[in-house]
């Protein structure tokens, strides 16, 4: 057990986040922590990419005079993607925070469901 | 010119969006004719590549000239072909509804293109990691257009479709990393001939990754238990993006499932993984049940519509799950038909409400001599979807229930027959309603006051109707179109489905 823990503790750490960040995105009643808790989420499958492309022993992916093993680039540009997307999800969810709260005047989730059936 | 045709309609439409921002500068209004001009184009680049592709066969373009399975490819075969072209005529035609009724601002057409920008990405690309950026630019581009409404509910239920649609599509980019991790690759031909050779079918991370996938697109197409952000999506968004968003997002996802289906996975996986078939027959089955159901007992017309696209997409995904040649041509037609059905219905409850003031189903009652032809069509289109021949309804369900009966998957056939008997049960109330039933106001007295979504009075524009009218000529005239959607998927499937 504790072997495996050392050798894969990068898995253990994103499948952490990956269930904090779903657990906060269901448990939650306020709705920033909501978006938080989305973004936690998505940091954990961006993290998974990342240790997708790690390899023992290899270099930056920047080629040079005797350089290599390099470790995989591509994993690295896929995410960085994937970043500019989340930021632009969490500014759009904040801006709807926004208009909810001037309108409703609460974030809590539960108070909102009765305004917003009635 | 024609192997560069995939990349500029999806450049046209993001140039195009980018115009009415710059154009605020200068005028107000300036959206509307961008808008036009812009997707005219799109529509005439669209015919031109669904001509060319049943002419000539698939189109493919290396982005930035890096090639295949390490560029980003973007291929248009038969059915991509078809799907932009969809993509393109629907949401030019949603434009003159939008003249009248959708809200003015430029933004709102800067979003629209941008929405159209990414359908059109997600039907022609190559490659699962592109896919999951178009997917999620049209997610942007949807949560933005519903909340343009101007009650502060529209809001609401745009946060809960960006919480579900946001975690749907993560869970599609975490399968994409699985396959990553199985294949090293994420170009779709390339991984469909690496799956199984490098990676086994059966093997952990191909089955999580199908898992994680399909269950993400299935959140975006909304089948049931995960359409719970659709009704209110589709009811609170302003009756232009409403017509549009439930003719073109669902569906456009829908074909993206099957593109993973055939065109990553194959039916080879599907064959040597009997269970990942029967979890999506199961998950449409259930699918198609309980959104008859759920729409049965509706009593606001337009969430009843949205629980009926539920329904709908159900036979859409049994369709393609069950994966013999006439299934799948059946589903497609159904996928397309759905689109100018189900936008047509949502349009034509718009003009209603804005004459009327009707938006229940008792509400309906003895209208159809009030808006008649606007009601007419409603009818024609609600028979449509039922299934009714000669409409296109008829054609999608009739080869999708071939299908099953030549699988001899008899516990589907079963379903797929009393999703006719179910759809029947939501939509024959509510035109026996509309023309059977005596009105609850007299027709004398001055309509109900609307609730007005944007400001602009009630007034029904010529546009309006004239879109309504097209959508329920379109449902019937569609299935003279049906024999050429065939060629053009059989050229295409055979290799699909490895035939």
């Amino acid at each position: 057990m504790f072997e495996l823990l050392n050798s894969h503790y990068n898995y253990f750490a994103v499948m952490l986040l990956l269930g904090i960040g779903l657990y906060m995105l269901i448990e939650s009643q306020n709705l920033v922590k909501k978006v938080i808790g989305m973004n936690i989420f998505q940091t954990g499958i961006f993290l998974f990419f990342i240790t997708l492309a790690f390899r023992a022993g290899g270099d930056p992916p920047i080629i040079k005079e005797g350089g290599g093993p390099y470790v995989s680039p591509l994993p690295h540009v896929l995410i960085l993607t994937a970043i500019v997307v989340g930021v632009s999800l969490t500014a759009v969810a904040l801006a709807l925070i926004i208009r909810i709260y001037t309108e409703y005047g609460t974030l809590d989730e539960d108070k909102l469901k009765q305004l917003y059936y009635d | 010119m024609i192997e560069q045709l995939p990349v500029l309609l999806v450049v046209l439409p993001i140039i195009g969006g980018a115009v009415p921002l710059v154009a605020s500068l200068v005028s107000d209004r300036a959206g509307w004719p961008v808008a036009t001009l812009t997707l005219v184009g799109q529509a005439g680049l669209a015919g031109l590549l669904a001509w060319t592709v049943s002419a000539s066969g698939t189109v493919s373009y290396a982005v930035g000239g890096f090639a295949a399975p390490y560029g980003i490819e973007l291929v248009v075969d038969g059915l991509s072909g078809a799907v932009a072209l969809l993509v393109a005529v629907v949401s030019l035609g949603v434009l003159a509804y939008a003249r009248q009724a959708g809200p003015h601002s430029n933004a709102f057409y800067g979003l629209y293109l941008l929405l159209v920008a990414g359908l059109t990405g997600m039907t022609v690309t190559g490659d699962v990691f592109n896919l999951y950026v178009f997917l999620e630019i049209t997610g942007l581009a949807a949560y933005g257009l519903v909340a343009s409404g101007r009650d502060a509910s529209a809001a609401v239920a745009a946060l809960k479709y960006l919480i579900i649609g946001t975690v749907g599509a993560s869970l599609y980019l975490l399968g994409v990393g699985y396959l990553l991790a199985a294949t090293g690759t994420l170009n779709m031909a390339d991984l469909a001939s690496k799956l199984g050779e490098m990676a086994a079918y059966d093997s952990t991370l191909v089955l999580t990754a199908f898992g994680l996938m399909i269950g993400g697109l299935t959140v975006k197409v909304a089948l049931f238990p995960l359409h719970t952000w659709q009704p209110d999506a589709y009811a609170n968004a302003p009756d232009t993006v409403s017509a549009f968003i439930s003719a073109l997002v669902s569906t456009v996802s829908a074909y993206a499932l099957a593109r993973l289906l055939f065109s990553v996975f194959t039916v080879e996986f599907l064959t040597a993984v009997p269970v990942a078939r029967w979890a999506l027959v199961g998950l449409a089955c259930v699918s198609i049940i309980a959104g008859s159901a759920l729409a049965v007992s509706q009593d606001s017309v337009q969430r009843m519509l949205a629980y009926s696209s539920v329904s709908q997409f159900g036979l859409v995904v049994a369709g393609f799950a069950i994966a013999t040649p006439l299934a799948v041509v059946g589903a497609t037609v159904h996928l397309l038909g759905h689109a100018v059905m189900k936008g047509g219905l949502f349009a034509a409850t718009g003009v209603i409400e804005r004459k009327t003031g009707a938006t229940t189903v008792n509400g309906y009652a003895g209208m159809g001599s009030r808006v008649p032809i606007s009601a007419f069509c409603f009818a024609v289109l609600s028979l449509a979807m039922v299934g009714v021949p000669p409409a296109v309804g008829f054609v999608g369900k009739w080869y999708i229930v071939l299908g099953a009966v030549n699988a001899e998957n008899w516990p589907v056939v079963a379903v797929l027959l009393a999703s006719t008997l179910l759809t029947l049960a939501y939509f024959a109330r509510l035109v026996e309603r509309l023309y059977f039933a005596e009105a609850t106001i007299h027709s004398e007295e001055t309509p109900a006051e609307a609730p007005v979504t944007d400001g602009s009075g009630q007034a029904v524009s010529f546009g309006m109707i004239a879109v309504v009218v097209i959508a329920a000529a379109l449902a019937v005239a569609l299935t003279a179109a049906v024999p050429e959607l065939q060629a053009m998927l059989e050229d295409t499937l055979p290799p699909l489905l490895n035939q």
